[in-house]
């Protein structure tokens, strides 16, 4: 049939993936605009070239690869001449000319030239052996390698290498990766996956050298092996050199149209000439340069649109990589190298060998990485692609769809996890179940805690406590009280004070910015509940190695003073076992004119407050005081507090022992040391009690024979008189034990709890059990006190005084209105 | 004559995650804070509740807890965070060239004469 008008001849130049694509976009919009030719450099018809790897696998054969066999040629009247690549274009007689000497004459022309594999020009790169991995040719020869089996070195630890890498294994060779950088495939993965990756790629039998640095490929007319510039030397039959694609823009350039790293061309994929396109790996567009498939399809179809329909515009891709690694399922979309105002979102699964990262900023996903498992990467990248609002399902986002649209849009983490199956995962560090957990509480875990150490569920990292707490309240309905037994430390962290004492032991964790990072805290710098909890917890655990963090302890401990509601400060001198001297008594009178003190008061615990004492004139006052001899009080810290004594068997007729000494050597042996809250003592000469040791924290009465320890006592809001520990015979006894009881107080006890409710919980025969009982114990405990104490029994007045810290207790400075100045 | 910034010095004066005062004659007394990502603020160092010092108090993000009774206190907005309701006056700080100034009217906001008039106030209750 004659055609009324001519049609229009398109050449397209690449047979490949590019160039297929451009034309089926073509066909597809008008069957019938133009007579068609491609050339392509390889002898064959139009394959899958991401396919090549299953192919060297030997899981696919190369007609399972072929995308267009030729019937689609001819079907659509398209003239293939395969394996006579084009060598010039003459854009002035619109012609071009392959290497055979044929010559088209084109209307429309089409570069689909793709790109070549770089190959690092070291010596002995041109050996015979020495290949690249990105058509048929390559992995004919692989195979014919393989097949004599021996050691292979693949050079590049990108996605091609290794897919090199694990197809040559799979035949039976013996792999090398080397790689340059630190970490496998890092433009795709990040750090962490790319350690997963070359862990379990090891575990496979190959070998992976990071860091490694290519100096020569050995051989004699033939590759023997390579030496790297560290001198090791790794024998090869094969070295495969998968170090990255350039695009192929030698045509291009030849003919004088604009080139940059690629061809440039223009959201319609047009070069700097009208009649010539340009499309695949071989393109520059607004900069960018793309080596992945999707890209390719998005450029296809703006091509064909703006050929031969509606010019729609290619206005750039973002990527995604989804793909098998020697089986394993990677996963990575957008950008994952974090930086201001990104917060990452990460979910570990040691035993199942997942990692999940989503990367959100501003309420957007901006990035993810998976290993493991890559099921919910189409969904991240949908949702980053849509720049979708994740706001509502943040807290079940690193779960997956599934998880977070469970309950429907906006669904709460309960709803979600109504909706689960029973084998959706919950716990991502210990790798447990819904059904794992389902199953604990209803073998009796009752709440969190207990599903914690039963199933391990939420146990470390803490991120899944309310999808565990959910399941708690859908499993149990009303029986769930939604109280948990112990309570966490604050609202900054879902761990208890126990669970996060054993962290800071078990993990030797040393400064609180280490214990919130460890422990998952969900407050940069924590509140004014949980930080000085955790710099005392600190102080206990490591004495001497942790630093005491000024800025986390209340106003009093940092000022060695009681605050005041006029915001003075009341001082109280250290007077041991409620004895003074006329000395000691002069220089407090002295103190107390000098700086103006407006009451001074006798306090329970046998001491002199001086009250009204301005921030300012602390340090001086400390001076004097400490030039009298005296030391700080303590009278405002977590701390020991005040032995108070009666006068004993030194003056009084019912005395049976010597209180008052034994009061100040007991003292003495214990000031200055830090507690999880005030800790008082008191010594009693006889049964009559004066010293009303038994509401003290350590009371001890002395009787004819000896001792009687006493422990847990409390005179304030709730009264509580002291529990017997136990009767001893000496004085030393009486001190070793105090010591041990202190500690075991100070290693075990909350933050901020007495010795009473700490008593009430663990149960006076507990703490028999640990000081009484255990003697090997006990004297471990006095130990570590005298150890402890070594180190913090320091007067802090005295280092104020000196001068330490004195911007504590100075102003800025100050602002004299009417003198129009700052001073 | 008189700057519309004062300069009260150096910013290392200034401890992070605590607060320095500065004694106003005639006025109240301010306190100027730095958090744990050396933002400063500067509030009138009293807590609306009992008065406290707010400059004794705990710094945690971008609130002081009161050294009295553990109100929390916005440093951004000088708002009692939580149940409590009450509001301190902010005073705007500038950092240049390493140093502190505040602005001025606001400085001198309390001071009793006819010619500063203005007592300062919290934006919106």
């Amino acid at each position: 049939m004659l055609n009324p008008v001519p049609k229009l001849h398109l050449v397209v130049i690449g047979n490949g993936m590019a160039g297929c694509r451009a034309v089926e976009e073509i066909l597809e919009r008008d069957a019938s605009r133009f007579r068609i030719t491609i050339f392509g450099a390889e002898p064959r018809v139009n394959y899958n070239r991401i396919m090549l790897s299953p192919l060297l696998a030997g899981e696919k054969s190369f007609e399972d690869i072929i995308i267009n066999g030729q019937e689609w040629y001819d079907d659509n009247g398209i003239d293939l001449v395969a394996g006579d690549p084009v060598v010039a274009i003459d854009r002035a007689a619109k012609t071009v000319t392959s290497q055979s000497g044929r010559v088209e004459v084109y209307d429309k022309l089409i570069l689909a030239t793709g790109s070549d594999p770089f190959i690092i020009p070291v010596p002995g790169h041109d050996l015979q052996g020495v290949i690249s991995f990105r058509d048929m040719d390559d992995v004919g020869t692989m195979l014919r390698a393989a097949s004599s089996g021996g050691d292979a070195v693949v050079i590049g630890g990108g996605l091609l290498g290794l897919e090199a890498a694990h197809g040559l294994s799979l035949r039976g060779m013996k792999v090398t990766v080397i790689h340059l950088m630190n970490t496998l495939m890092e433009r795709q993965l990040d750090e962490a996956a790319g350690w997963l990756l070359k862990t379990e790629l090891e575990k496979r039998g190959q070998q992976i050298l990071t860091t490694a640095d290519t100096a020569e490929i050995c051989g004699d007319g033939k590759v023997e092996g390579v030496r790297l510039k560290d001198g090791r030397e790794i024998p090869a039959s094969i070295v495969v050199m998968a170090v990255g694609i350039r695009p192929n823009v030698k045509l291009a350039r030849d003919a004088g149209l604009a080139i940059g790293r690629g061809i440039h061309v223009d959201d319609h994929l047009v070069t700097s000439d009208a009649n010539i396109m340009s499309v695949g790996e071989c393109v520059e567009h607004s900069g960018q340069v793309y080596g992945l498939v999707a890209p390719i399809w998005d450029m296809c179809r703006s091509l064909a649109d703006g050929l031969v329909a509606e010019p729609s515009g290619y206005t750039g891709s973002v990527t995604s990589t989804k793909l098998k690694v020697s089986g394993i399922d990677v996963f990575s979309a957008g950008d994952f190298s974090g930086g201001d105002g990104c917060e990452d979102i990460v979910m570990r699964d040691a035993a199942r060998g997942v990692y999940k990262r989503v990367i959100v900023k501003e309420d957007k996903i901006v990035g993810a990485v998976l290993y493991g498992d890559t099921a919910d990467g189409n969904w991240y990248f949908d949702l980053l692609k849509k720049q979708e609002d994740v706001s509502e399902i943040r807290d079940a986002l690193i779960f997956g769809q599934a998880f977070a649209n469970g309950g429907g849009a906006g669904s709460s983490p309960f709803d979600a996890v109504a909706a689960l199956g029973d084998d959706a995962e919950i716990c991502g560090c210990n790798g447990v179940s819904k059904g794992k957990v389902v199953a604990c509480i209803n073998n009796g875990a009752h709440d969190l805690d207990a599903v914690r150490s039963g199933c391990k569920a939420s146990a470390s990292c803490g991120q899944c406590t309310n999808l565990v707490e959910g399941l708690l309240a859908l499993t149990l309905g009303d029986e769930f009280a939604g109280e948990r037994q112990v309570k966490p430390m604050c609202k900054c962290t879902s761990f208890t004070h126990e669970d996060v004492r054993k962290a800071i032991v078990e993990k030797e964790l040393k400064s609180i910015p280490e214990v919130m990072q460890a422990q998952h805290w969900t407050t940069p710098d924590g509140c004014a509940s949980c930080r000085p909890a955790l710099n005392y917890y600190l102080l206990c655990a490591w004495p001497g190695e942790a630093v005491d963090d000024q800025q986390s302890r209340f106003t009093n401990e940092r000022m060695h003073a009681n605050i005041q509601k006029d915001g003075t400060y009341s001082v109280v001198p250290r007077m041991w076992g409620g004895v003074t001297t006329p000395n000691e008594l002069r220089a407090i009178a002295d103190a107390a004119d000098k700086y103006g003190a407006r009451m001074v008061k006798v306090t329970g615990g046998q001491r002199l407050d001086l009250f009204g004492i301005k921030k300012e004139d602390l340090p001086a006052i400390w001076a004097d005081l400490n030039a009298a001899g005296m030391v700080s009080g303590h009278a405002y810290g977590k701390a020991l507090r005040t032995v108070k004594t009666c006068v004993g068997s030194e003056w009084c007729r019912f005395g049976t022992q010597d209180s008052t000494g034994l009061g100040i050597k007991t003292e003495q042996m214990t000031w200055g040391s830090w507690m999880p809250h005030k800790f008082k003592i008191a010594v009693s000469g006889c049964p009559r009690n004066c010293a009303e040791a038994t509401i003290k924290d350590f009371g001890v009465i002395c009787v004819d024979s000896g001792y009687e320890l006493l422990v847990g006592g409390n005179g304030g809001i709730h009264l509580r008189g002291t529990d017997l520990l136990c009767k001893v015979a000496t004085e030393e006894e009486t001190l070793e034990y105090c010591a041990a009881f202190i500690q075991l107080y100070r290693e075990e006890a909350r933050y901020l709890d007495r010795t009473a409710p700490w008593i009430e919980r663990v149960g006076i025969d507990y703490v028999k059990s640990r000081i009484v009982e255990d003697e090997a114990g006990r004297k471990a405990l006095a130990e570590r006190f005298a150890f402890s104490q070594s180190i913090y029994q320091v007067d802090p007045w005295a280092k104020r005084a000196a001068g330490e810290d004195a911007k504590l207790h100075q102003h800025l400075a100050e602002v004299r209105p009417f003198a129009g100045a700052v001073a | 004559m008189n700057p519309e910034w004062l300069d009260i010095g150096p910013l290392d004066q200034l401890p992070a995650m605590g607060a320095r005062t500065l004694p106003v004659r005639g006025g109240e007394e301010i306190a100027i804070f730095r958090t744990a990502n050396g933002q400063v603020y500067a509030l009138v160092n009293k807590c609306p509740h009992k008065q406290g010092p707010l400059s004794q108090g705990i710094v945690h993000d971008t609130t002081v807890t009161c050294p009295l009774h553990n109100w929390r206190i916005s440093l951004v907005s000088g708002k009692a965070l939580g149940e409590d309701e009450g509001c301190v006056p902010t005073i705007p700080v500038k950092i240049d060239g390493g140093r502190m100034f505040l602005k001025r009217d606001a400085v001198l906001a309390s001071v009793e004469t006819p010619k500063l008039a203005e007592p300062a106030q919290c934006k919106a209750a």
